[in-house]
């Protein structure tokens, strides 16, 4: 049963990288989708989002088609970098990274089309500038969508197995997270490690729920004790 | 005015609408419904409820037929077989055969968590003998019906391996190899490398595959720089793998398969069994490179 840390922190770190560069990619994409217009926005939304729809699959063949060492990225990552993402746990963060993305943007977008501009208008006549109004007043005011779809993101990523499989494999200790644990033992037979990997994921989903629901009600306080 | 247009003169008055309008001086929100006088529930849930409830039942009525016979094979087996239920199916009309193929672990898993499997194939004996000791399948009716070699293949063009042990070397960084615990190409690759000495040297490089098709098309992708999988696998992609090694194993790789003891119709899983055995599907399974049992 001690081998069964090992797949659960390293699906902690696989999803909390994912998570994190989400919080990037997805603030970023969702606030220029909410602000501006250009043509072809809602084409662009849409294929954003089709990580979400499509099967993870579809995603794993295309990132393996795409980040192989015969990929068009791939073949340049192995000959600039000297190595590929496939069979890396890096691998399985860029899978869970694109599964959860729309998640995070989808959840920023509507969160940034909801700030009352008029916030943002008396900072802007109160002297701040571009980025001081962005980080004073829309991202406190659009704090707390964001968070919702990071913690939905967190968990998507977390539970992320077809994509993760196809591009990093089911390597113990370097590539085996949670969910491809449970699979491997259920195909081996090894029923008492699927009844432990299984226990723990439920506690740890629990625990992430839990701590999810404790932090984000104290952000949002304060929040809303900032607005003007 | 009729007794009869009463109902419909109330709906067109809807006595909720001017309440609220009187209260709140406002109309009721489009899509909203206060009561059920005017609809029993709001049109804006029920329209896509009906759509959705139609396209259900239009799917539904798609013809379908029931699973006449299922059987699950070893993946090695997949296009034999695919084959072999094709002239089943001509030989036997109205029966239709539903593959199922995966590691023979996986698939032995399947059954003993009762899936409602009629014929299991492996592609090695020690998957069957565990099904044997589950009682999962009849102890007189299990056959041999074919044989296979292991290979070691490289993706086309790179430098092939003239001996087992060059695989320890810094050149060969990533091996596929079946999960020794699932995929019986696994076991027999395993067992080889244990007999060289060379398993300590090669595990940390090992790229486990979920079944020995997966083995096959990390080495065609070139993803990985050498593969354990079988002479009848390596034999699909000539174009993209070459088989640089024929490994002899101790125990040799022979496929047995045999009705299921839990099956629901074992007179038509009896006669798919005899029916592998027979010259037609041998002939078959010569064609796709297998040997004789």
């Amino acid at each position: 049963m001690e081998g069964a840390w090992v797949p659960l922190m390293l699906t902690l770190k696989v999803a909390g990288w994912a998570t994190l560069l989400n919080l990037v990619l997805g603030v970023g994409v969702g606030y220029a989708l909410a602000r501006w217009r250009f043509p072809g926005r809602d084409l662009v939304d849409a294929v954003l989002t089709l990580p979400m729809v499509m099967p993870p699959t579809v995603l794993g063949y295309y990132l393996l088609v795409l980040l192989g060492r015969r990929g068009v990225l791939g073949s340049w990552m192995e000959s600039a970098l000297g190595g590929t993402l496939i069979f890396t746990w890096q691998g399985a963060v860029v899978a869970a990274t694109i599964v959860a993305f729309p998640l995070v943007f989808k959840a920023a977008r509507a969160a940034f089309e909801m700030v009352e501009p008029q916030f943002e208008e008396a900072a802007r006549v109160l002297g701040l500038g571009e980025a001081a109004v962005f980080l004073r007043v829309t991202l406190p005011l659009a704090w707390r969508g964001i968070l919702a779809g990071l913690l939905l993101a967190f968990a998507r990523a977390a539970g992320e197995f077809g994509a993760t499989l196809m591009v990093a494999g089911s390597l113990p200790g370097k590539t085996q997270t949670l969910s491809i644990a449970v699979y491997e033992a259920v195909q081996a037979g090894q029923d008492e490690l699927a009844n432990f990997l299984v226990l723990l994921t439920s506690v740890t989903c629990l625990a992430v729920l839990l701590a999810a629901g404790w932090v984000v009600p104290g952000r949002v306080a304060q929040g809303r004790g900032s607005r003007p | 005015m009729g007794s009869n247009d009463l109902p419909a003169a109330l709906k067109a008055w809807h006595p909720c609408k001017a309440v609220y309008k009187r209260v709140y001086n406002a109309s009721v929100p489009p899509g909203v419904s206060f009561c059920l006088l005017c609809e029993p529930l709001p049109m804006s849930l029920t329209r896509p409820l009906r759509v959705a409830a139609l396209g259900l039942l239009l799917l539904s009525s798609l013809p379908s037929r029931a699973a006449d016979l299922t059987v699950s094979a070893a993946a090695s087996l997949t296009n034999a077989f695919k084959d072999i239920a094709a002239l089943f199916e001509a030989q036997h009309p109205g029966t239709k055969v539903q593959l199922n193929f995966g590691a023979s672990g996986g698939l032995l898993q399947q059954i003993a968590k009762g899936a409602p499997v009629d014929v299991f194939a492996s592609a090695d004996q020690a998957t069957m003998d565990q099904a044997l000791a589950q009682s999962l399948v009849l102890a007189g009716e299990r056959r041999d019906f074919a044989s296979n070699r292991l290979v070691v293949i490289v993706p086309a063009g790179a430098r092939q391996p003239k001996a087992l042990g060059e695989l320890a070397q810094p050149a060969y960084a990533r091996v596929a190899i079946g999960a020794p615990a699932s995929v019986p190409v696994g076991r027999y690759t395993q067992e080889v490398l244990n007999k060289a000495r060379l398993w300590a040297a090669v595990e940390p490089k090992m790229i486990g595959a979920q079944n020995v098709r997966q083995a096959l098309d990390y080495v065609a992708r070139g993803e990985v720089d050498a593969g354990f999988v079988y002479a009848t696998d390596a034999a699909l992609m000539p174009g993209k793998v070459s088989v640089a090694l024929t490994v002899p194993t101790d125990t040799p790789v022979r496929y047995p398969l045999a009705p299921l003891a839990a099956s629901t119709q074992p007179a038509v899983a009896r006669q798919f069994v005899a029916f592998v055995l027979a010259p037609p599907a041998q002939a078959v399974l010569a064609r796709h490179g297998f040997g004789k049992p």
